[in-house]
């Protein structure tokens, strides 16, 4: 069965059913093997970036001129009358006169829902604060699917930052949908927050809490690491006690099962070593390159040029 | 018309109108606020920690002349879960129902949240309410975070 996407706003994934998570990863495998650079020739994407991102702004530029469309818009709140206090959704309204769709990141919470609740045409939420950045979960979702050859019944590992980092949080709610195995590795000030907590206990999904990759590396078919920030302990020392138990080296992969990948969503500082960039089991680089084709997947859907 | 039984009410009887009555205690003001109950220029009665026979202690608010609406009566069962609606008409109930929670609630509840989008521009706070007993979870529509009555 196709579903229509066709001016679709884009904010959360835990807004889209098991069916059309599988229907975005499909037409993102048909746009990476098969470029189409005409097929949004003549939409404009308005990129409203109230805050600094250079790679998912990017890439959501290059998604676009690459399926033939152009791009208006700013990379800073600075350079919008903003700092003139013109409200958010006074902003947004300027936007719609301009451009077929608009992609925005912003620092408060909501502020995707807040400026589709107010314009008419179709946003995508490039990332709210610490609440939601949909489109990285589609593209860490889409990568676990074409290394692994599936999404069902994986065993994957979150490690890092588990209570501030988003990513974490929406690949994990993603997750509900595929009957994973999770195991969760973090510091302990730095726990998976309770409530996803309950909410994968709900869903029956399984999951355990450990100290160290090396207690579970060998089960692993996924590794999914963040960074650690060192501003979220009291301490210097506290950070670097524990930076080393979340970070991976080439050393850590000798008994891996074959298909084993690390995933992260980048920039990256401590937890993953150098040495493993050129290892079989370094996804992240190929994980950062999809996120161009999940990008182009999720324009073309909602802009109905599928 | 005054009967004995008027005579021994806390809160003077009223011969039309609405009474709120079982409202939790500490609310009644909260409630003549959100409905702005004081702006009807009808008469209107309260009465704060009487006693109750099913809780400690309730508020009562009885409003003259006044039908007050189900979705208005709705409203306000976010801050008294407890409350009963009972219309009068000529000193008598006619009418009388136990208020429940909507599907949704916009405007009078701030996001507990201090980065949340409805509290930093102008525009109103929207909350699904995710779970009902035994106490009340609401989500925020924007930033999507979950909260029990007790937060907000």
């Amino acid at each position: 069965m196709t579903l229509t996407f066709a001016k679709r706003d884009i904010i959360a994934v835990n807004d889209f059913s098991k069916a059309e998570i599988l229907q975005i990863l499909e037409h993102t495998q048909i746009l990476k093997s098969h470029p189409r650079p005409d097929l949004l020739k003549g939409k404009i994407l308005g990129s409203c970036f109230f805050e600094a991102s250079t790679r998912t702004r990017i890439s959501f530029e290059t998604a676009m001129q690459r399926l033939g469309g152009t791009v208006v818009g700013f990379a800073d709140a600075s350079a919008t009358s903003t700092r003139k206090g013109e409200s958010l959704a006074d902003t947004m309204r300027m936007m719609e006169n301009y451009a077929d769709i608009i992609v925005m990141r912003h620092p408060l919470e909501g502020a995707a829902q807040h400026a589709a609740d107010v314009v008419s045409i179709p946003v995508i939420n490039a990332g709210d604060g610490s609440n939601q950045h949909p489109t990285q979960t589609f593209l860490d979702l889409f990568t676990i699917q074409e290394t692994q050859g599936k999404l069902d019944g994986l065993h994957i590992a979150l490690g890092g930052d588990l209570k501030y980092g988003r990513t974490v949080h929406s690949l994990a709610q993603a997750f509900v949908h595929f009957n994973p195995r999770f195991y969760f590795i973090s510091p302990p000030l730095l726990e998976l927050p309770k409530e996803i907590c309950d909410e994968l206990r709900e869903k029956g999904v399984k999951f355990s809490f450990h100290k160290c990759v090396e207690e579970v590396i060998e089960k692993l078919d996924i590794l999914y690491m963040t960074r650690i920030q060192e501003e979220r302990f009291a301490h210097k020392m506290e950070y670097d006690s524990v930076k080393n138990a979340f970070s991976i080296a080439l050393d850590h992969l000798k008994k891996v099962k074959p298909n084993f990948k690390i995933l992260h969503p980048l920039p990256r500082n401590h937890e993953i070593d150098t040495s493993v960039d050129n290892s079989p089991h370094a996804g992240y680089f190929q994980q950062a390159e999809n996120g161009l084709y999940v990008r182009q997947a999720l324009l073309s859907l909602v802009l109905g040029g599928v | 018309m005054l009967t004995e039984a008027n005579k021994t009410l806390a809160v003077a009887g009223i011969k039309d109108g609405t009474v709120i009555d079982h409202i939790t205690s500490g609310m009644a003001l909260k409630i003549v606020d959100l409905l702005k109950l004081n702006q009807l220029e009808k008469q209107l009665t309260l009465g704060l920690n009487l006693p109750s026979k099913t809780t400690a202690l309730k508020d009562i608010i009885k409003i003259s002349n006044r039908v007050i609406t189900e979705p208005e009566a709705n409203q306000i069962a976010i801050f008294a879960p407890n409350a009963t609606i009972n219309i009068i008409k000529d000193f008598e109930v006619i009418q009388k129902y136990q208020v429940s929670l909507p599907a949704t609630i916009t405007a009078i509840l701030k996001c507990p949240n201090p980065r949340c989008v409805t509290n930093h521009e102008k525009m109103s706070s929207f909350f699904y309410i995710k779970q009902r007993h035994p106490s009340a979870h609401l989500q925020c529509k924007y930033c999507r975070k979950t909260f029990t009555q007790a937060n907000t």
